[in-house]
């Protein structure tokens, strides 16, 4: 997936889990957890809906890696170069 | 996504399956839950060294007598938990120690949480605020909490946290119930949730927020919290408060009705302290860490009164869970004693004990847990991780403080609650159908035998117990019958004195440790334009015990798909907020209640977990 695929699967995920969430409102470089009103177990949903839509799967120490918008992209895109078959 | 806006993948959904039948297994007895035998204790000696023994002796009375108290027989909390330690060797012991994602953000000793306690205690006095009424706090988990509550004890007026995650409805509920005065909270928070009530709460005189000066100058009808701090005097004597004065306030939901208000007094502080130091083991210089948040009543009892009686430095992190800045936390602050939640435990879990066994958790003396029960896997699976079994405890809102316990000095059966606490007398009545405590011909309980299911009940008299529903003495004495404290908990006792939780008796949701009124949420999605009927059932859930799951009737000409599905969904978010907003909503063509037009929600969660519906001859035809 492309970068922008990653950043539109995050974001699908966030407002599936949190439809109250205005994605042009989320600012990339801020944590979600500031910024949103999502509590931990909306970040264990978000994880498993992220591994849904982009099969990639997060492990549970990696979570703080995907504090940020901007990280959560910058970290699946890493892990999909990583898995991906040579 | 067919199973509803926020599903589980299969692997978690198999993990709920094979997590719920070893429970129950658990439960029922059935499954050996080979118990985890005691040597005699390394280290320091336990404070309760023989079960038995410190049943035989202990004595409220003498419990009391180790505080110090006021002149004039007032007994005030702050007092015992700030002054005792500030005016003598522990002053300058760090009280607080507060934690984000940079490290330490900010300590208080003994010495300072007094001048700052004492500063907020004259802020109250100066803004003419009387003893008794109300200070609410909204924020999470930072400095000025810790020292508004304390403070607010110290005044003699009545500290009533609300948890940080609730939407407006909750909260306009609660300040409406509560009657309050004030209001702490942050300007993020005032801005986002309260501002917008401001009209409906004339009651509420004084806002004070937590923010840069600009931030609040822009705020009509609001206070800088800090300015007012700044211009209070260094030392403010506790106020003379009587043993029975209101101290606390700590709403809690029932399955109907509004939230009650859970009345708590000065005395309570003897409970406190008996429990840190004979469960939690608590000695003076602990680096005592409680992760629940204080916008509930473990949080507050726990996080903040218990350990600062005993003189703990107490651990407060203001993040939220991640695995390796906990074990981070638990290393490097040398944590001796931790109480947590099984929902945090079950998330570590989930990560291996393997990550673990890379920080150095020697420091650890006693782990706790609170919040829900704890299943006996999580008993064990501390015993591979941290070397140290996972010891389950018992109490609820009203009862103030922990009635049943797993001592560090005594075996624990993994599944079960453990023994009443010494002091506390606790038993089991039979039901009826109605779900009933069952009554003799003498008006007393009917007690149920060894092994046999029924309610939990307790004797009355414990200093930490409720003294009201503020304002609800009706709903109050409901909860007393010949004698006894109704619990509302389905529990039974073994040969050897042990309790087992078996379920609730009532519909009450318990999602990650937080206590859910389904009544409240049902109202909520009443407000709703497509809903015509709710009903809101826990569904039980591998990590959080429950979540909430609600069923709705649509109005005629709503579309039961996706989108409305979402927009219901973030419709009760924003009016209840993450932790108590449905995390899951199905649509359904009949909602089942009875004849009397109650909804029947066991029938719910039955259909939702597959299970016989059980006797149905009270529904209504059609449901």
């Amino acid at each position: 997936m492309t970068e922008q695929e990653l950043r539109e699967a995050v974001i699908a995920a966030l407002t599936q889990v949190a439809p109250d969430i205005d994605p042009a409102a989320i600012d990339p470089t801020i944590g979600l957890a500031e910024q949103l009103d999502i509590d931990s177990m909306d970040f264990l949903n978000v994880v498993v809906a992220i591994h849904e839509r982009t099969g990639i799967e997060v492990p549970e120490r990696d979570y703080p890696k995907l504090s940020t918008l901007d990280q959560a992209v910058g970290y699946l895109a890493a892990a999909q170069t990583q898995h991906a078959p040579s | 996504m067919a199973t509803g806006a926020v599903g589980h993948n299969v692997g978690l959904a198999q993990i709920a399956l094979t997590q719920r039948e070893r429970h129950m297994t658990a439960f029922t007895g059935q499954h050996a839950a080979e118990p985890i035998h005691k040597g005699p204790a390394s280290g320091l000696a336990p404070n309760l060294e023989d079960y038995d023994l410190a049943r035989s002796q202990f004595s409220w009375a003498s419990a009391r007598a180790e505080l110090a108290g006021l002149p004039g027989d007032a007994l005030n909390i702050a007092y015992e938990a700030v002054d005792r330690q500030a005016d003598g060797p522990l002053a300058d012991t760090v009280a607080l120690r507060f934690l984000d994602l940079g490290g330490v953000a900010a300590e208080l000793t003994y010495a300072q949480l007094k001048r700052a306690t004492s500063r907020f205690a004259g802020v109250l006095e100066q803004l003419g605020v009387a003893r008794g009424e109300r200070v609410f706090v909204l924020a999470g988990r930072i400095p000025e909490l810790y020292v508004a509550a304390l403070g607010t004890l110290r005044h003699g007026s009545v500290f009533c946290p609300l948890f940080s995650a609730f939407g407006p409805e909750p909260i306009e509920q609660r300040l409406r119930l509560g009657d309050a005065r004030v209001l702490v909270t942050t300007v993020t928070l005032y801005t986002r949730r309260v501002a917008g009530l401001r009209p409906r709460l004339p009651g509420l005189a004084h806002v004070l927020l937590i923010g840069s000066d600009a931030e609040i100058e822009a705020l009509p009808g609001t206070d800088d919290l800090r300015a007012l701090m700044d211009r209070a005097p260094d030392h403010r004597e506790p106020a003379a408060t009587a043993p029975e004065d209101m101290a606390c306030l700590h709403f809690t939901s029932g399955t109907t009705g509004e939230p009650k208000g859970a009345v708590h007094v000065h005395e309570a502080v003897v409970g406190h302290r008996a429990t840190g130091r004979m469960v939690l083991d608590l000695h003076p210089g602990d680096i005592f860490w409680c992760t629940a948040d204080p916008g509930w009543v473990t949080g507050t009892s726990y996080g903040i009164i218990a350990p600062l009686t005993i003189g703990a430095t107490c651990v407060v992190d203001e993040a939220e869970l991640a695995v390796d800045r906990w074990y981070g936390i638990l290393q490097d602050q040398h944590v001796t004693v931790w109480y947590t939640a099984p929902t945090a435990l079950r998330m570590l879990m989930r990560a291996g004990a393997e990550v673990a066994h890379e920080y150095d958790l020697s420091a650890l003396r006693f782990v706790a847990s609170v919040g829900e029960p704890l299943n006996p896997e999580v008993v064990h699976w501390g015993q591979e991780a941290f070397g140290l079994p996972v010891h389950d405890n018992w109490w609820q809102t009203e009862t103030g403080g922990i009635m049943i316990a797993n001592y560090r000095s005594m075996d624990v059966r993994p599944g079960s609650m453990g023994r009443p606490l010494p002091g506390v007398e606790a038993d089991v009545c039979r039901r009826d159908a109605d779900d009933k405590p069952l009554l003799a011909t003498d008006g007393s309980l009917e007690l149920a035998s060894e092994g046999e299911q029924g309610e939990l009940v307790l004797r009355p008299g414990w200093p930490s117990m409720f003294r009201a529903y503020l304002g609800d003495p009706v709903r109050y004495s409901e909860r007393f019958v010949g004698g006894w404290y109704l619990t509302g908990d389905l529990v039974r006792r073994d040969a050897d004195g042990y309790f087992w939780f078996i379920g609730r008796g009532n519909d009450v949701i318990k999602s990650s440790g937080h206590l859910i009124g389904p009544f409240e949420v049902e109202s909520a999605l009443l407000e709703h334009e497509a809903i015509g009927e709710a009903g809101v059932i826990g569904k039980p859930d591998p990590v959080a015990g429950e979540i909430v799951k609600a069923f709705v009737l649509l109005n005629p000409g709503f579309e039961p798909d996706e989108e409305l599905r979402r927009d219901i969904l973030a419709f009760s978010r924003r009016r209840l907020g993450a932790a108590v907003a449905p995390r899951e909503i199905d649509f359904v063509d009949v909602v089942p209640r009875n004849r009397s037009g109650k909804i029947m929600r066991r029938v719910l969660k039955a259909r939702e977990l597959g299970l016989p519906e059980g006797d149905l001859s009270t529904m209504e035809p059609g449901s």
